[in-house]
Protein backbone atom coordinates (compact mmCIF):
# COMPACT_ATOMS: atom_id res chain seq x y z
CA UNK A 1 0.00 0.00 0.00
CA UNK A 2 0.99 3.25 -0.83
CA UNK A 3 0.50 6.50 0.50
CA UNK A 4 1.61 9.80 1.12
CA UNK A 5 0.99 12.71 3.44
CA UNK A 6 0.82 16.16 3.06
CA UNK A 7 2.57 18.68 4.56
CA UNK A 8 1.24 22.44 4.92
CA UNK A 9 3.16 25.18 6.92
CA UNK A 10 1.92 24.82 9.86
CA UNK A 11 0.87 21.09 9.99
CA UNK A 12 2.01 19.38 13.42
CA UNK A 13 0.01 16.21 13.04
CA UNK A 14 2.57 14.93 9.83
CA UNK A 15 4.56 12.76 11.28
CA UNK A 16 2.19 11.06 14.07
CA UNK A 17 0.32 10.21 11.07
CA UNK A 18 3.13 9.29 9.11
CA UNK A 19 4.43 6.75 11.84
CA UNK A 20 0.81 5.43 12.33
CA UNK A 21 1.16 4.58 8.54
CA UNK A 22 4.34 3.25 8.51
CA UNK A 23 3.55 1.16 11.35
CA UNK A 24 0.45 -0.22 9.91
CA UNK A 25 1.28 -0.99 6.23
CA UNK A 26 5.13 -1.36 6.48
CA UNK A 27 6.03 1.54 4.46
CA UNK A 28 6.84 5.15 5.09
CA UNK A 29 4.83 7.10 3.67
CA UNK A 30 5.70 9.67 0.76
CA UNK A 31 6.22 13.35 2.30
CA UNK A 32 4.45 15.67 0.02
CA UNK A 33 5.18 19.40 0.23
CA UNK A 34 1.76 21.53 -0.12
CA UNK A 35 3.77 23.45 -3.14
CA UNK A 36 4.42 20.83 -5.00
CA UNK A 37 1.92 20.06 -7.97
CA UNK A 38 2.38 16.73 -8.66
CA UNK A 39 1.84 13.81 -6.33
CA UNK A 40 3.43 10.51 -6.88
CA UNK A 41 2.38 7.78 -9.24
CA UNK A 42 0.51 4.56 -7.60
CA UNK A 43 -0.82 6.35 -4.66
CA UNK A 44 -3.64 4.36 -2.77
CA UNK A 45 -3.96 7.00 0.57
CA UNK A 46 -3.30 10.46 0.17
CA UNK A 47 -3.21 11.91 4.13
CA UNK A 48 -4.02 14.98 4.96
CA UNK A 49 -2.90 16.08 9.01
CA UNK A 50 -3.86 17.88 11.62
CA UNK A 51 -2.33 20.81 12.65
CA UNK A 52 -2.51 24.74 12.16
CA UNK A 53 -1.87 25.30 8.79
CA UNK A 54 -1.61 28.78 7.66
CA UNK A 55 -1.74 30.10 11.34
CA UNK A 56 -6.23 29.06 10.61
CA UNK A 57 -5.90 32.65 8.51
CA UNK A 58 -9.36 33.84 7.10
CA UNK A 59 -10.71 30.28 8.47
CA UNK A 60 -9.20 27.14 9.07
CA UNK A 61 -8.10 25.32 6.71
CA UNK A 62 -8.82 27.72 4.00
CA UNK A 63 -5.30 29.15 2.26
CA UNK A 64 -4.51 24.86 2.87
CA UNK A 65 -7.53 24.02 0.42
CA UNK A 66 -6.24 26.77 -2.40
CA UNK A 67 -2.39 25.76 -1.99
CA UNK A 68 -0.85 24.06 -4.84
CA UNK A 69 -0.55 20.47 -4.27
CA UNK A 70 -4.55 20.85 -4.04
CA UNK A 71 -5.44 20.85 -7.64
CA UNK A 72 -3.86 17.32 -7.38
CA UNK A 73 -5.71 15.84 -4.75
CA UNK A 74 -8.96 16.82 -5.61
CA UNK A 75 -8.19 15.16 -8.90
CA UNK A 76 -7.28 11.92 -6.95
CA UNK A 77 -10.09 11.90 -4.99
CA UNK A 78 -12.18 12.76 -8.19
CA UNK A 79 -10.54 9.32 -9.46
CA UNK A 80 -11.53 7.61 -6.82
CA UNK A 81 -8.70 7.77 -4.83
CA UNK A 82 -8.85 6.68 -1.08
CA UNK A 83 -8.71 10.50 0.84
CA UNK A 84 -8.45 10.97 4.10
CA UNK A 85 -8.10 13.92 6.51
CA UNK A 86 -7.82 14.02 10.03
CA UNK A 87 -8.52 17.59 11.71
CA UNK A 88 -7.15 20.35 10.15
CA UNK A 89 -7.58 18.00 7.11
CA UNK A 90 -10.89 17.85 7.13
CA UNK A 91 -11.22 21.20 7.64
CA UNK A 92 -9.09 21.63 4.51
CA UNK A 93 -11.19 18.77 2.85
CA UNK A 94 -14.55 20.88 3.67
CA UNK A 95 -12.88 23.81 2.24
CA UNK A 96 -12.23 22.57 -1.16
CA UNK A 97 -15.30 21.44 -1.56
CA UNK A 98 -14.43 18.00 -1.03
CA UNK A 99 -16.45 17.03 1.26
CA UNK A 100 -19.83 19.17 2.34
CA UNK A 101 -20.05 21.53 5.06
CA UNK A 102 -18.16 23.86 7.37
CA UNK A 103 -15.94 23.64 10.87
CA UNK A 104 -17.15 26.49 12.17
CA UNK A 105 -15.69 27.81 16.53
CA UNK A 106 -16.49 25.09 18.76
CA UNK A 107 -19.82 26.53 20.47
CA UNK A 108 -18.39 26.58 23.93
CA UNK A 109 -15.84 28.39 22.44
CA UNK A 110 -12.84 26.71 24.12
CA UNK A 111 -10.01 24.80 22.90
CA UNK A 112 -10.86 20.64 22.92
CA UNK A 113 -8.07 18.82 24.12
CA UNK A 114 -8.65 15.19 25.68
CA UNK A 115 -10.17 11.01 24.86
CA UNK A 116 -13.31 11.40 23.56
CA UNK A 117 -15.94 8.90 23.42
CA UNK A 118 -17.66 8.06 19.60
CA UNK A 119 -19.57 5.84 18.04
CA UNK A 120 -19.20 4.31 14.72
CA UNK A 121 -22.24 5.29 12.63
CA UNK A 122 -21.04 3.18 9.68
CA UNK A 123 -18.46 0.30 9.58
CA UNK A 124 -19.41 0.01 5.99
CA UNK A 125 -16.34 2.43 4.39
CA UNK A 126 -13.01 1.20 3.48
CA UNK A 127 -11.93 3.98 6.09
CA UNK A 128 -14.25 2.02 9.45
CA UNK A 129 -13.90 -1.77 8.24
CA UNK A 130 -12.44 -2.56 11.00
CA UNK A 131 -14.90 -1.59 13.65
CA UNK A 132 -18.39 -2.63 14.52
CA UNK A 133 -21.17 -0.75 13.54
CA UNK A 134 -22.64 1.04 16.73
CA UNK A 135 -19.76 0.26 18.50
CA UNK A 136 -18.15 3.16 20.98
CA UNK A 137 -14.61 3.85 20.97
CA UNK A 138 -12.29 6.23 22.07
CA UNK A 139 -10.03 8.65 19.95
CA UNK A 140 -8.25 11.96 20.86
CA UNK A 141 -9.48 15.39 20.02
CA UNK A 142 -7.64 18.48 20.03
CA UNK A 143 -9.25 21.52 18.03
CA UNK A 144 -10.69 25.05 18.67
CA UNK A 145 -13.04 24.65 15.68
CA UNK A 146 -14.69 21.16 14.65
CA UNK A 147 -18.20 22.24 15.14
CA UNK A 148 -19.57 20.88 11.75
CA UNK A 149 -22.43 22.87 10.11
CA UNK A 150 -24.27 22.30 7.80
CA UNK A 151 -27.87 23.27 6.11
CA UNK A 152 -31.10 20.95 7.29
CA UNK A 153 -30.69 19.26 3.62
CA UNK A 154 -27.38 18.51 3.42
CA UNK A 155 -27.62 16.49 7.19
CA UNK A 156 -30.89 14.94 6.13
CA UNK A 157 -28.42 13.95 2.89
CA UNK A 158 -25.74 13.08 4.93
CA UNK A 159 -27.40 11.12 7.49
CA UNK A 160 -29.68 9.08 5.00
CA UNK A 161 -27.36 8.04 2.66
CA UNK A 162 -24.69 6.53 5.74
CA UNK A 163 -22.16 9.33 4.82
CA UNK A 164 -22.04 10.28 8.93
CA UNK A 165 -18.77 7.52 9.98
CA UNK A 166 -18.26 8.64 12.98
CA UNK A 167 -20.39 10.84 15.73
CA UNK A 168 -19.31 11.71 19.37
CA UNK A 169 -20.88 10.29 21.84
CA UNK A 170 -20.50 12.71 24.51
CA UNK A 171 -21.04 16.68 24.40
CA UNK A 172 -17.58 17.55 22.54
CA UNK A 173 -18.08 20.97 20.45
CA UNK A 174 -21.84 21.92 19.29
CA UNK A 175 -21.50 19.97 16.17
CA UNK A 176 -24.67 19.16 14.10
CA UNK A 177 -26.11 16.17 14.78
CA UNK A 178 -22.99 15.28 16.61
CA UNK A 179 -21.15 13.97 13.53
CA UNK A 180 -17.31 13.40 14.19
CA UNK A 181 -16.09 12.26 10.97
CA UNK A 182 -18.31 12.24 6.92
CA UNK A 183 -17.47 11.02 3.79
CA UNK A 184 -17.91 12.08 0.30
CA UNK A 185 -20.71 10.38 -1.99
CA UNK A 186 -18.52 7.92 -3.31
CA UNK A 187 -16.88 6.49 0.33
CA UNK A 188 -13.25 7.26 -0.56
CA UNK A 189 -13.12 10.90 1.05
CA UNK A 190 -13.36 10.65 4.54
CA UNK A 191 -12.72 13.60 6.83
CA UNK A 192 -13.11 13.40 11.01
CA UNK A 193 -11.88 15.84 13.88
CA UNK A 194 -10.84 13.01 16.62
CA UNK A 195 -7.06 12.16 15.54
CA UNK A 196 -6.64 8.23 15.20
CA UNK A 197 -3.03 8.08 14.48
CA UNK A 198 -2.74 9.02 18.25
CA UNK A 199 -3.55 5.68 19.19
CA UNK A 200 -2.09 2.93 17.42
CA UNK A 201 0.03 1.32 20.45
CA UNK A 202 -0.47 0.91 23.55
CA UNK A 203 2.51 2.96 24.71
CA UNK A 204 0.06 5.40 23.59
CA UNK A 205 -2.57 4.33 25.84
CA UNK A 206 -5.09 2.40 23.19
CA UNK A 207 -5.36 0.98 19.73
CA UNK A 208 -8.74 2.05 18.64
CA UNK A 209 -7.07 4.21 16.27
CA UNK A 210 -4.75 1.31 14.86
CA UNK A 211 -8.16 -0.04 13.11
CA UNK A 212 -8.93 2.57 10.50
CA UNK A 213 -5.28 2.13 9.27
CA UNK A 214 -5.69 -1.89 9.24
CA UNK A 215 -9.18 -1.27 7.48
CA UNK A 216 -7.85 0.83 4.77
CA UNK A 217 -4.75 -1.97 4.49
CA UNK A 218 -7.26 -4.60 4.22
CA UNK A 219 -9.15 -2.69 1.86
CA UNK A 220 -6.13 -1.12 -0.41
CA UNK A 221 -3.96 -3.40 -0.01
CA UNK B 1 -9.17 52.19 -6.19
CA UNK B 2 -10.15 50.16 -3.06
CA UNK B 3 -12.85 47.39 -2.72
CA UNK B 4 -13.98 46.89 1.19
CA UNK B 5 -15.38 43.13 1.18
CA UNK B 6 -17.96 42.34 4.27
CA UNK B 7 -18.28 39.18 5.27
CA UNK B 8 -21.03 37.77 7.66
CA UNK B 9 -22.49 34.34 8.79
CA UNK B 10 -25.35 33.63 7.39
CA UNK B 11 -28.42 34.32 9.48
CA UNK B 12 -29.25 30.40 11.54
CA UNK B 13 -25.44 30.08 11.75
CA UNK B 14 -24.27 29.67 15.26
CA UNK B 15 -22.29 32.53 16.28
CA UNK B 16 -20.42 31.73 19.57
CA UNK B 17 -17.71 34.17 19.25
CA UNK B 18 -20.95 36.73 18.64
CA UNK B 19 -22.59 35.50 21.58
CA UNK B 20 -19.50 35.27 24.00
CA UNK B 21 -19.28 39.21 22.79
CA UNK B 22 -22.62 40.38 23.74
CA UNK B 23 -22.36 38.37 27.24
CA UNK B 24 -19.41 40.17 27.85
CA UNK B 25 -21.43 43.80 26.80
CA UNK B 26 -24.27 42.62 29.40
CA UNK B 27 -21.15 41.95 32.21
CA UNK B 28 -20.25 45.10 30.92
CA UNK B 29 -23.19 47.00 31.89
CA UNK B 30 -24.65 47.56 29.10
CA UNK B 31 -28.05 47.35 28.93
CA UNK B 32 -30.46 46.28 26.00
CA UNK B 33 -28.39 44.30 23.76
CA UNK B 34 -29.50 41.99 21.68
CA UNK B 35 -28.16 39.38 19.35
CA UNK B 36 -24.73 40.02 18.79
CA UNK B 37 -22.80 38.78 15.19
CA UNK B 38 -19.14 38.99 14.46
CA UNK B 39 -17.95 39.37 10.95
CA UNK B 40 -15.04 40.31 9.09
CA UNK B 41 -13.98 42.83 6.69
CA UNK B 42 -11.38 42.71 4.07
CA UNK B 43 -9.83 45.41 2.19
CA UNK B 44 -8.27 45.65 -1.24
CA UNK B 45 -6.30 48.15 -2.88
CA UNK B 46 -6.92 46.93 -6.40
CA UNK B 47 -5.50 48.22 -9.65
CA UNK B 48 -7.27 50.74 -11.73
CA UNK B 49 -10.23 49.29 -13.70
CA UNK B 50 -10.91 46.71 -11.57
CA UNK B 51 -14.77 45.93 -11.59
CA UNK B 52 -17.41 44.94 -8.56
CA UNK B 53 -17.19 41.29 -11.02
CA UNK B 54 -13.73 41.01 -10.32
CA UNK B 55 -14.32 41.45 -6.87
CA UNK B 56 -16.99 39.00 -6.91
CA UNK B 57 -14.92 36.60 -8.17
CA UNK B 58 -12.65 36.41 -5.42
CA UNK B 59 -15.03 36.35 -3.04
CA UNK B 60 -16.52 32.89 -4.69
CA UNK B 61 -12.81 31.32 -5.24
CA UNK B 62 -11.43 32.11 -1.52
CA UNK B 63 -12.66 35.72 0.68
CA UNK B 64 -15.96 33.61 1.40
CA UNK B 65 -17.38 30.45 2.31
CA UNK B 66 -20.63 30.23 0.56
CA UNK B 67 -21.39 27.15 3.28
CA UNK B 68 -21.42 29.65 6.16
CA UNK B 69 -21.05 32.86 4.82
CA UNK B 70 -22.60 36.10 3.15
CA UNK B 71 -20.75 38.99 1.59
CA UNK B 72 -21.18 42.36 0.33
CA UNK B 73 -18.46 44.58 -1.30
CA UNK B 74 -18.02 48.41 -0.93
CA UNK B 75 -16.07 49.77 -3.81
CA UNK B 76 -14.32 53.56 -2.94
Amino acid sequence: MKTAVVVFPGSNCDRDLAVALREVTGTAPVMVWHRDTDLPAGLDLIALPGGFSYGDYLRCGAMSARSPVMAAVIAAANDGRAVLGVCNGFQILAEAGLLPGALMRNAGLDFVCRDVALSVANSQTAFSARYDAGETIRLPVAHHDGNFTADAATLDRLEGEGRVVFRYAEPVNGSARAIAGIVNDGGNVLGMMPHPERLIEAAQGGTDGRRLFEGLLAALG
Amino acid sequence: MKARVIVTLKPGVLDPQGRAIGNALSGLGFAGVGEVRQGKLIELDLADGATTADVHAMCKALLANPVIENYRIELA
